[in-house]
């Protein structure tokens, strides 16, 4: 399935990242059937699609992910800014620098929310005291956390609400300022205010990162991606601008998932 | 149709048939409550003839006439009991334990209760301590002190007692001080000097002026030794027995006296006191049977926890590669039945496999490449405290593993995925999430490690508990932890009291107590890692989803 032919937003970095005939399987099971995505830069991109329709599969294929998974192969190719994932060159500890994830449920580490924030520039083996005190506050700051937590910075980041935990979350995944971010329904365990905070978030934290994010929830994805994905049995059915998506799909399948009549 | 309709239509309280299941519930009940009635019962029995043991009781004199004969036995009573003749007849018997071995061989006499003619309870009777023989119970006549005599009749005579009591103490430590410390430390230099002028370090001329000068170092504390020993030997405390026999101690050998008849309720509780603390804190005496226990508390913390030191890395780190690195397969599956069954190889098993491998094995390697000069005197060669915990931690180690495995395992994915997605490598993200996290797990893990270790006693007797250490493997003799010493257990005490003992009655209490105190011991140990345990917890603790 090839690219949409009204797909044509004028950006110089239209296919920052780049999904050639993408093919994934856990072991004799294919997930994942020929997928070709060009994700742009700076823009949220949506994957919609019912359960197991293989989009978070997609997503968790961004950073390398399913690695962890025994038994998983691909077939074709992952570029971001034209550099294969699957290149023997290529460190998953690096691309996992460079492309945060923000997970469904959140899972803050059982440390102080500072101590969380700075995580992935412990493992980094930085520990200038300056920098790490500027980071926790310009990744909370960009997380719209910083004003609710700052005066408890060391305490435990389990005394925080949901909506709280999932936003630290946010914050220890951009603190090493990657490129990507990548949200695999990160508001699917939240009540509505603290998922509106988060998708007020997705829209300012966009002009930083390149946002793909997995959703179940139609409204949010008209409500801040600016293009989405229809995935279906493990198939990309059509991708496109998001108001084209939900105004006037092109394919029969992707208005009857959108209009409710499967899921 | 109609009858049907007729009967009363079922309700949805709860009937006969629904509740079939309640007498399983009670049956589980039952289950429960017999279990604590057990654990609670085994408790209390050892609370109450532990701690009894240590209560100072009346001291009756006896008119007895059996046998055709009559006699005087004063002591106090440790049991009464039903005795069956051959003629089927029931008789009370009494137990009495009347002290005074030096006067008759048997301390514990049986006295038919029918027998008994009259009983008495003097104020004057003393209960004596003594180093040698074991509890005296006499009636104070006189004491000579620094050539004066002094009768009991007069006023001042429990006051110079107690004055030479506590010199005699005082005495005992100096000349402890001397012979244990002083000289010790000459016959060790004398030792190493010998060892040096054989492997040639020092020569012959030298090591002879140095050992007589170290010679003339030994005379003078022995001549020292000498004179406090006359010191203690200068006072007398002249007593009469309940049968009319008189008796002389010499007030050094005296440790302490105690009016059990006078005595009021407080003057008991305090009595009491000092007999615990001074079974807690006091060497033991006479064949164990007399004396404290320090030694053995001693020897079973530090074991326990020099064992926990071994066994918590060593398990850890075997588990955490188990689950997080091997490849499960066949392989690791044997590895973890294995591991599962050397939790159910009798411990005795490790006893001899920690003799042969430890002991021989590694401490005689280590004697022939570190202390050849002192061969064939072994210095690791030989069952050790060291070699103990060694072998403890082999023992409790699938204790370990398995807790860790289940702990590691209990660590939400979400939190190992979230730890990697932020760059963290895989060792990184165990290091600083997932053990974080499985922390409580394991330390409950260790904490049945140490309780397991805390409680065996059958593998230390192969590989380094003794029935009496002179000394603690901790001390204030360079270079102060002497892991290669054998020492004292408190498990291994109440065995070695109980069926080794010359006088088993005698040793009854103490059996108790020392249970009382072992169970104590292993509770404080549990308790102690369990505080660290919620500490831990509430630092670490894994949100709840």
């Amino acid at each position: 399935m090839s690219l949409s032919s009204s797909n044509t937003i004028a950006s110089d970095a239209s296919d920052f990242i780049r999904v050639d005939d993408f093919s994934f399987y856990y072991g004799a099971k294919q997930a994942i059937f020929n997928v070709d995505m060009a994700i742009p830069a700076n823009q949220v991109t949506a994957l919609i699609g019912p359960s197991g329709c293989g989009k978070s599969t997609l997503l968790r294929n961004l950073n390398r992910m399913n690695d962890l998974v025994e038994g998983v192969h691909h077939e074709g190719d992952i570029r971001i800014g034209g550099t294969s994932l699957y290149d023997p060159s290529v460190e998953v500890i690096s691309l996992r620098k460079r492309v945060g994830m923000v997970f469904q449920k959140y899972n803050p580490f059982a440390k102080s929310i500072y101590e969380n924030v700075i995580f992935s520039l412990r493992v980094a083996g930085r520990s200038k005291k300056s920098e790490l005190d500027e980071t926790v506050e310009r990744s909370l700051r960009a997380s719209a956390l910083w004003d609710e937590v700052k005066d408890r910075l060391h305490d435990s980041a389990f005394g925080l609400s949901g909506g709280q935990q999932q936003r630290l979350c946010i914050a220890r995944a951009i603190a090493n300022q990657p490129e990507i971010l990548l949200m695999d329904e990160p508001c699917a365990a939240l009540d509505p205010v603290a998922t509106l905070r988060i998708e007020e978030l997705i829209l300012k934290l966009k002009e930083q990162f390149t946002i793909v994010i997995v959703t179940h929830n139609m409204e949010q994805a008209t409500r801040c991606s600016d293009r989405t994905a229809f995935l279906y049995m493990g198939k990309l059915v059509e991708y496109d601008r998001t108001m084209q998506i939900f105004e006037n799909p092109s394919k029969p399948e992707t208005e009857a998932y959108i209009s409710g009549r499967f899921s | 149709m109609s009858s049907e309709l007729s009967k009363p239509s079922r309700s949805f309280a709860t009937t006969g048939r629904s509740r079939k299941g309640e007498p399983l519930v009670w049956l589980t009940a039952a289950g429960l409550t017999l279990g604590v009635a057990m654990a609670l019962g085994l408790f209390l029995l050892i609370l109450i003839k532990g701690g009894a043991s240590f209560w100072p009781r009346k001291i009756d004199v006896m008119e007895v006439t059996r046998n055709g004969g009559s006699e005087i036995i004063a002591g106090y009573v440790t049991q009464e009991k039903e005795r069956k003749d051959p003629d089927g007849t029931f008789h009370k018997e009494i137990q009495v334990f009347r002290g005074n071995r030096d006067l008759s061989p048997e301390a514990f006499v049986y006295i038919d209760e029918k027998d008994i003619q009259s009983v008495s309870n003097p104020e004057s009777l003393l209960l004596v301590e003594r180093l040698e023989y074991g509890p005296a119970i006499v009636e104070p006549v006189a004491l000579e002190a620094d050539g004066k005599r002094i009768e009991a009749s007069s006023g001042e005579f429990r006051s110079v007692l107690k004055a030479q009591l506590d010199s005699a103490k005082k005495i005992r430590a100096d000349l402890l001080e001397i012979e244990r410390k002083k000289i010790g430390k000459i016959s060790r230099e004398l030792e190493a000097l010998g060892r040096a002028e054989r492997s040639g370090s020092v020569p012959a001329t030298e090591a002879a002026a140095r050992r007589a000068e170290l010679q003339k170092d030994f005379e003078k504390l022995q001549a020292q030794a000498a004179v406090i020993r006359e010191k203690l030997a200068g006072s007398q405390f002249f007593g009469r027995s309940a049968d009319g026999r008189e008796v002389t101690f010499p007030i050094g050998n005296l440790l302490g006296v105690f009016a059990s008849n006078e005595a009021n309720f407080f003057e008991r509780v305090g009595e009491m006191l000092h007999r615990m603390t001074s079974f807690l804190t006091e060497d033991p005496r006479e064949a164990n049977t007399e004396g404290g226990v320090f030694p053995a508390i001693f020897g079973t913390v530090t074991m326990t926890l020099v064992m926990s030191l071994f066994v918590t890395p060593f398990g850890v780190i075997a588990a955490i590669y188990l689950r997080e690195y091997a490849k499960q397969g066949m392989l690791v599956k044997i590895v973890r039945i294995s591991v599962n069954n050397l939790a159910g190889v009798p411990s005795i098993v490790f006893g001899v496999f920690g003799l042969a491998f430890f002991v021989y094995f590694v401490g005689g390697g280590i004697d022939q490449w570190l202390f050849a000069d002192k061969l064939p005197t072994p210095t690791y060669g030989t069952p050790g405290i060291l070699w103990a915990s060694l072998t403890l931690s082999l023992l409790t180690l699938p204790v370990v593993i398995v807790a860790t495995e289940e702990a590691l395992s209990a660590v939400p994915r979400g939190v190992r995925e979230a730890a990697l997605a932020c760059g963290a490598s895989k060792w990184q993200a165990i290091q600083r999430v997932v053990l974080p996290a499985s922390l409580p797990g394991i330390l409950t893990g260790v904490i049945l490690a140490m309780a397991r270790g805390a409680g065996e006693v059958a593998p230390l007797m192969l590989v380094g508990v003794v029935k009496l250490a002179p000394s603690l493997p901790i001390d204030d003799i360079a270079p102060f932890v002497h892991p290669e010493r054998k020492f004292m257990h408190l498990g291994f005490h109440i065995y070695d009291l109980g069926f080794q003992s010359p006088d088993a009655e005698a040793a009854k209490p103490v059996v108790y107590a020392t249970a009382l105190l072992l169970i104590v011991v292993v509770v404080a140990l549990n308790l102690a890692a369990i505080i660290i345990r919620n500490r831990l917890k509430k630092r670490f603790a894994v949100s709840s989803f």
